[in-house]
């Protein structure tokens, strides 16, 4: 395929106006996530063919009700829209509206027609009309705004409305028509911006205009031009209020316009939405329904993902053992199937639940319903320092840390969302569950208490509790001790009730499963290698094992296996990583774990999950007979030599569990706040601070326990 | 002082010119302007938040911000 042209095209609307959805049909599968240089947020980027000789390069600029931003995410907008005598520059800016909520939907519109670039404007979910009692001019419209418009209901029937898009960029970019709506200036102060465009006319007033309020200049912009215009930007006198007058001006020239062109018979319109709100945010139905809903979700994680689960941990137990037989033996083989195999899989293994939880997630934002827990939950999360958005971020975390951590960019106080950051580590995520898994079944007894209740399972309930509450009290305790200069700012939007895109929902749970995958892959993935390299290598003693242990048996009678066996535990306490273990014996001894568990400890710093996998390495090349044992019986058979009973008896399971529940032992997790807070301070902080809580715990259990 | 705190559910009013400047910006973008009808249609426990519909926008503000918003009370 080749094209003659290429033209950069930028999506921005409101949220909940189905840009998304127009983003999705534009570009189809042909999109891919990168970033914006210098900021975190992703950047969704797609191809689309306008016509036999013109490609479009479709950016989705994330959801904003203005330029002026107050959240990371809008940030970016304003700052892709000044750069805009760059290369990059979007040649045609797209603003998707919805037709119920046109004139909030125009003033994102009027601003950007004020930055004096070519814009089509995509009115969608024109199939609600008939519903609401809407009519719209279209024609009349196109006449005001002195722009394509195009009504489109991309739910309904996207292929006209898409093409009508297409076409509509097209005409807009040949023409390039470009001037201001609103002319702010002449209305407000005319002298004032006379003198602003004076310091650059290559710049249209309102971008120069931007770049003193929302104190953001372009790269290219001199030095002398941003230093005038700061001198503008000290008169905040006058900023705030021009600011304000800006704003109902914009609100009076929509009001005219569309008096002639739009209309609604309220008459007609339905009350599906009320009768909805009355039970979603009822103030006992509500929350029963929340429960609820997290129930189900929760129940359904466990249910759906069990049997992928188990298969990718066949696959890759057995794609392991393949390679090793099958490749000639040396250090190649060794560091493919048991560094990079191992580590592979222990990424893909939580792809299932990961993406199950994304899943619902997405179901719920997008038929609206997200919005009315955050209604629902906020007074009561503002009581532990946070706001009623944190919700997501602290549900997301029961998969994993890392998207939840992304999640938390829409909360605008930097407070609130510093105090959800530091927090939802706390929650248990899916790389906790294995752990949780086999210790439970090792120390809990799989009994039913009152017919019913299963006794294992109802300790796995108390460990997700114990993770949730942990993070309220964690929260609670920096709410009162944090002295940061934030000011909190909430509004959300409650979107009309609608039934779900599945397309959009699909998008949704790949892209964040991919930042999952290449988020905490790459780390967990290296510092597997390095596991493997600290377990397979070592100083002097260990190079003399093979051949003290081989004389050392010399003249005992015992077969080529046992002795093999002997010789790997032997090297693995020999190794880098067994003199770890030993050499933090003393300081984790007062825990109950000795140093094979003190291993496993150092080695779930990939992730917590290789706790398992590090203990069945260890102990399969202890034990010593050639039958195949699961992991759960050769730890349960595992002997303590000081006490000789049982290693993992109660008081060290109970102890390993409240550590695995409080102990910051995810890098990828650290990566991700280290880069959404912009300083090492805050991952630093919660390293130490939940390291310190988790030994402290432990400590405290087992010492009663024992 | 009448604001938007002091609505009841189902009630109504009009944005009053004088808190024009104790509008934040971000609610004046989305249609809280003087003049504009406003109803409150939910309120959370403790009430708080308010979930309000205001020029035709459904939101959901803190009291704290509802609380400086003036308004006369239609009848």
């Amino acid at each position: 395929m080749s094209y003659k042209k290429t033209i950069n095209v930028a999506l921005i609307g409101n949220p909940n106006t189905g840009k998304t959805s127009l983003f999705n049909e534009l570009t189809g599968l042909n999109q891919k996530v990168g970033n914006y240089p210098g900021v975190t947020v992703d950047k969704k980027e797609g191809s689309s063919k306008l016509q036999s000789n013109l490609k479009a390069i479709i950016t989705d600029l994330p959801g904003t009700y203005s330029i002026n931003p107050t959240s990371l995410d809008e940030t970016i907008v304003l700052k892709t829209l000044l750069n805009s005598k760059s290369d990059k520059t979007p040649d045609v800016i797209v603003v998707v509206a919805d037709i119920e909520n046109l004139k909030r939907n125009l003033l994102l519109f009027s601003q950007i027609k004020d930055l004096e670039i070519p814009t089509v404007l995509a009115i969608n979910m024109a199939d609600q009309m008939k519903r609401k009692g809407i009519t719209v001019d279209i024609k009349l419209l196109e006449k005001e705004l002195g722009n394509e418009v195009v009504l489109l209901s991309i739910r309904k029937d996207s292929g006209k409305g898409v093409e009508d898009v297409k076409k509509a960029i097209v005409k807009t970019y040949d023409t390039a028509k470009a001037f201001p709506l609103c002319n702010v200036n002449n209305r407000i102060d005319p002298a004032y911006f006379d003198r602003l465009k004076e310091i650059n006319p290559k710049y249209s007033i309102y971008e120069l205009w931007l770049m003193i309020t929302q104190n953001s200049f372009p790269d290219k912009i001199s030095e002398e031009e941003k230093q005038a215009l700061l001198t503008f930007k000290n008169d905040s006198k006058n900023l705030k209020k021009y600011q304000h007058k800006e704003t109902i001006y914009r609100y009076q020239k929509i009001n005219e316009i569309l008096k002639k062109t739009y209309l609604v018979d309220r008459s007609k319109a339905s009350d599906l939405r009320a009768k909805l709100d009355k039970v979603f945010t009822h103030k006992i139905f509500g929350y029963v329904l929340f429960f609820t809903v997290l129930l189900v979700i929760f129940q359904s994680i466990f249910d759906w993902a069990n049997l992928p689960m188990d298969l990718i941990d066949t696959a890759f137990a057995n794609l392991s053992s393949y390679v090793n037989k099958n490749m000639p033996v040396g250090v190649l083989n060794s560091l493919i199937s048991e560094g990079i195999i191992p580590g592979i899989g222990g990424i893909i293994i939580f792809i299932p639940q990961i993406a199950i939880l994304f899943l619902f997630i997405s179901l719920l934002e997008e038929t609206g319903y997200m919005s009315r827990v955050v209604f629902l939950m906020d007074k009561i999360m503002r009581r532990f320092g946070m706001s009623g958005k944190s919700i997501i971020p602290l549900i997301s975390g029961t998969a994993c840390a890392i998207p939840a951590v992304m999640a938390t960019r829409n909360i605008s106080g930097w407070k609130e969302r510093l105090i959800t950051i530091l927090v939802t580590p706390f929650t248990t995520c899916a790389a906790r569950l294995p752990v949780y898994a086999i210790i439970i079944a090792l120390i809990i007894p799989d009994t039913k208490i009152f017919g019913f209740l299963n006794l294992q399972g109802l300790t796995l309930l108390s460990l997700y509790i114990l993770g949730f509450a942990t993070a309220i009290i964690a929260a609670i305790i920096l709410h009162k001790t944090l002295k940061v200069k934030s000011t909190s700012f909430f509004v959300v939007e409650m979107p009309d009730y609608k039934l779900p895109s599945l397309k959009n929902v699909f998008f949704d749970v790949v892209e964040k499963t991919k930042a999952f995958i290449f988020g905490a892959g790459k780390i967990i993935l290296s510092i597997s290698v390095v596991l493997w390299f600290l377990a397979s290598n070592g100083p002097q003693s260990y190079a003399d094992v093979e051949k003290n242990i081989t004389e050392k048996t010399a003249n005992q009678e015992i077969s080529e296996a046992k002795l093999n066996q002997m010789i790997a535990s032997s090297k693995l306490e020999n190794s880098y990583i067994g003199i770890m273990g030993k050499s933090i014996e003393p300081a984790i001894k007062p825990l109950g774990y000795d140093w094979k568990i003190g291993i496993a400890l150092i080695s779930s710093f990939a992730a917590r999950e290789v706790f398992v996998g590090t203990l069945a390495t260890i102990y399969s090349v202890e034990s010593d007979d050639d039958d195949i044992t699961t992991i759960k019986q050769r730890m349960a058979s595992e002997i303590n030599p000081e006490t000789g009973t049982k290693r993992f008896n109660f008081p060290v399971g109970m102890s390993l569990l409240v550590f695995y529940a409080f102990a910051m032992q995810c890098m990828a997790t650290l990566a991700i706040v280290k880069r959404e807070t912009k300083s090492w301070k805050w991952p630093l902080i919660q390293f130490f601070g939940m390291g310190v809580l988790a030994y402290i715990c432990s400590f405290i259990v087992f010492q009663l326990l024992s | 002082m009448t604001t938007i705190a002091s609505l009841h559910i189902g009630e109504m009013g009009y944005i009053s010119e004088e808190s024009l400047n104790e509008i934040p910006l971000k609610l004046l973008e989305m249609g809280c302007l003087p003049g504009a009808e406003v109803e409150l249609i939910q309120l959370a426990p403790l009430n708080d938040p308010l979930y309000i519909c205001v020029n035709g926008s459904h939101l959901a503000i803190r009291k704290e911000t509802a609380a400086k918003i003036q308004i006369i009370k239609a009848q």
